[in-house]
């Protein structure tokens, strides 16, 4: 099967740290990824030059067969990838609704004369996309999707993040970056957490789903595939069984003994 | 409606019917009143009253009251305006006042699109509404349509604004805001300077005159006179409703959502497509076209241009009303800019410590209500909309 998406010789410096030191990287169709490694590693790095909010010094990234290598921000997401974030960015204020169209951007008209005064058109399409984004929320939570239009401020880090993934699966990407979204829950929330994702993915056949996770459970649950990094550099890559009695990536993340 | 959902309990109207009848005569008694005493015991009760209402909770009834049934409560907020236009329709000074709110209202919706939508600070606010104001004061005398003539002054102060573009894209928060407090700084200094635009001592403006019809004389109705400010304050009124509902129109739409996400986290934002710099000038554009329309029209009707109107401190009287009323809610800016424009006139004897007043009012809003008077509701797109 040809690649979705496909990162040679990435490198990425900050200053005298090599962040990403010639990664590569490549994800069929339909796989789920697991991008582990010690902190400091380079995992967020990496989708951080992948959506392009820091350009790569050396290397290029093939998404969907086009090149996407330092594009923008927004270019990348129109090509279809989408994300979360490690730290969650949810604008608080907002509505649950709105936070998830904010993810829907390439599917909602933006004209002036559309937003302003075709009102009837604009409530249709306004009808259909809340349709679409309380179906989505109702297989994560349904209680949450009785409650569209509370603002995200109130809820707890749990409803938190299944709203920022619902933000990034709103518009059917073809990728889907997932960094941490265990950070700051419990092992139970996790779970479920991970089911819900497993249940989406169920329905979206095709999605690719690469995962930054320091949670080996999850990892080992979800992933088909494992790619361990250290120091910008890939240490490790296969099932995480294989991967994670390798005497390298145990060097990597317990030191030598 | 789904028969097996809960039906959520809807807001009655009368709260927000009666709040307006209340506000209504309040203002008319206020405007009404001459002796200082008299009025400085109304806004101690107006401030107590408030105040109260607000413990209680009544408040909240309010403005779900509005938030329920808006297309009423706007006919309603028209009515009341006619109303305090009728009761003062030969009242020179009161119609002044009263259209100097309406147009205030105007620019600080323009200030709102930036700031409360975009987060784009302008500190300039009153250097665009001269522009449009110089507009009028030298188009009027010519044979343009006077109508035109405040569509043009609203396009220049548009087009004139997009010097501050650049530098406003490249710089955020503080940073961007010193831009516009520059450009304040040398507008004025341009005014003066400039002997086309009648220098120091500025000019004239002549009157409107709108199919025919000449808007700086009364007019007479048999027995009754009728201040030549009804005409304006008609013009105003139109020009408010027509913006107020534009600008509500764009909160709530994806516009609108666009503005929010990119002012709350522009990284966020740009990983979900949005064009940081279409929008943040499309917010800056329309909002520096509706301050220079309002200071066209206000040319007009004040019937003098000069550089001393249109200062940094202006500006900064337009940003209070945007912090006092509720940065983001247009029925907001109302009551901020009655407040800040009102008050003043009416109490004399604090005029020359207005500047001291404002800045009290705006450091006890930011301290115990840093959302303002009439903070901004959770979005929805229709109001009273249900699934």
């Amino acid at each position: 099967m040809s690649a979705l998406i496909e990162a040679r010789s990435l490198v990425r410096r900050f200053g005298g740290v090599i962040a990403l030191d010639g990664l590569d990287l490549v994800a069929a169709p339909n796989e789920i990824i697991g991008l582990i490694g010690p902190n400091g590693s380079g995992k967020t790095t990496f989708f951080n030059v992948v959506t392009g909010i820091y350009d790569a010094d050396a290397g290029n990234v093939m998404f969907d067969g086009g090149d996407i290598t330092n594009a923008a921000p927004r270019k990348v997401y129109r090509a279809g990838i989408s994300r979360t974030f490690q730290r969650s960015r949810l604008s608080l204020p907002l509505s649950i609704f709105d936070n998830i169209m904010i993810g829907n951007h390439k599917r909602l008209s933006q004209g002036l004369w559309f937003n302003l005064i075709r009102r009837a058109d604009f409530k249709r399409e306004f009808e259909e996309n809340y349709a679409a984004a309380r179906a989505l929320v109702d297989v994560f939570e349904p209680q949450l999707a009785d409650r569209m239009f509370d603002p995200v401020a109130g809820l707890p880090m749990i409803d938190r993040r299944r709203i920022e993934i619902c933000r990034a699966l709103i518009s059917a990407p073809k990728l889907l970056l997932l960094d941490e979204p265990s950070a700051g829950m419990t092992h139970e929330e996790t779970a479920e957490l991970m089911d819900e994702i497993l249940l989406v993915r169920e329905r979206n056949k095709g999605l690719t789903i690469i995962i930054v996770e320091h949670e080996m459970s999850v990892i080992e649950r979800i992933t088909d595939r494992c790619i361990v990094l250290n120091f910008g550099r890939k240490i490790a890559e296969g099932p995480y069984r294989e991967v994670a009695a390798n005497a390298q990536v145990q060097e990597a993340y317990l030191g030598t003994a | 409606m789904n028969g097996s959902e809960p039906a959520p309990k809807r807001a009655g109207w009368w709260p927000g019917a009666i709040a307006l009848a209340v506000a209504t005569s309040y203002v008319i008694a206020l405007l009404g009143s001459e002796k200082q005493n008299v009025i400085i015991a109304l806004l101690i009760v107006g401030i107590f009253a408030a105040g109260g209402l607000g413990v209680l909770g009544l408040l909240d009834a309010v403005s779900r009251s509005f938030a329920e049934h808006e297309d009423y409560m706007g006919i309603g907020a028209i009515i009341a305006a006619l109303t305090v236009a009728a009761w003062f329709h030969e009242n020179h000074f009161v119609l002044l006042l009263v259209i100097t709110v309406l147009l205030y209202t105007v620019a600080t919706l323009g200030l709102n699109i930036q700031f409360g939508y975009a987060g784009v600070l302008n500190f300039a606010g009153a250097s665009f509404f001269g522009i449009g104001a110089y507009t009028s004061a030298e188009l009027n005398p010519t044979g343009v349509p006077h109508l035109l003539v405040l569509l043009i002054g609203g396009l220049l102060a548009a087009l004139i604004g997009s010097i501050l573009l650049l530098p406003v894209l490249r710089t955020r928060g503080h940073y961007a805001a010193v831009v516009t407090i520059a450009f304040a700084l040398l507008f004025k200094t341009f005014l003066e300077v400039n002997d086309v635009l009648g220098g120091p001592q500025g000019m004239q403006v002549k009157g409107m005159t709108l199919f025919g019809w000449s808007f700086n004389d009364n007019i007479e109705l048999g027995s009754i006179t009728l201040s030549f400010y009804l005409s304006y304050f008609a013009l105003a009124l139109v020009l408010l409703i027509v913006s107020f509902v534009l600008v509500q129109r764009l909160e709530r739409s994806w516009i609108g959502l666009n503005l929010d996400a990119l002012r709350l986290d522009e990284t966020a934002a740009g990983c979900f497509g949005l064009d940081i710099a279409r929008w943040k000038i499309t917010a800056f554009l329309i909002g520096n076209f509706l301050i220079g329309i309002a200071g066209a029209l206000f040319a007009s009707v004040g019937g003098f241009v000069g550089p001393n109107n249109y200062t940094f401190a202006d500006s900064l009287i337009l940003v209070s009303i945007l912090l006092l009323g509720g940065i983001g809610n247009p029925w907001g800016l109302l009551v901020g800019a009655f407040i800040v424009v009102v008050v003043p006139e009416k109490l004399q004897t604090i005029q020359e410590y207005r500047f001291l007043l404002y800045a009290l009012l705006v450091i006890g809003v930011l301290l115990f209500r840093p959302e303002g008077l009439l903070p901004r509701p959770v979005r929805r797109y229709f109001p009273g909309w249900r699934a």
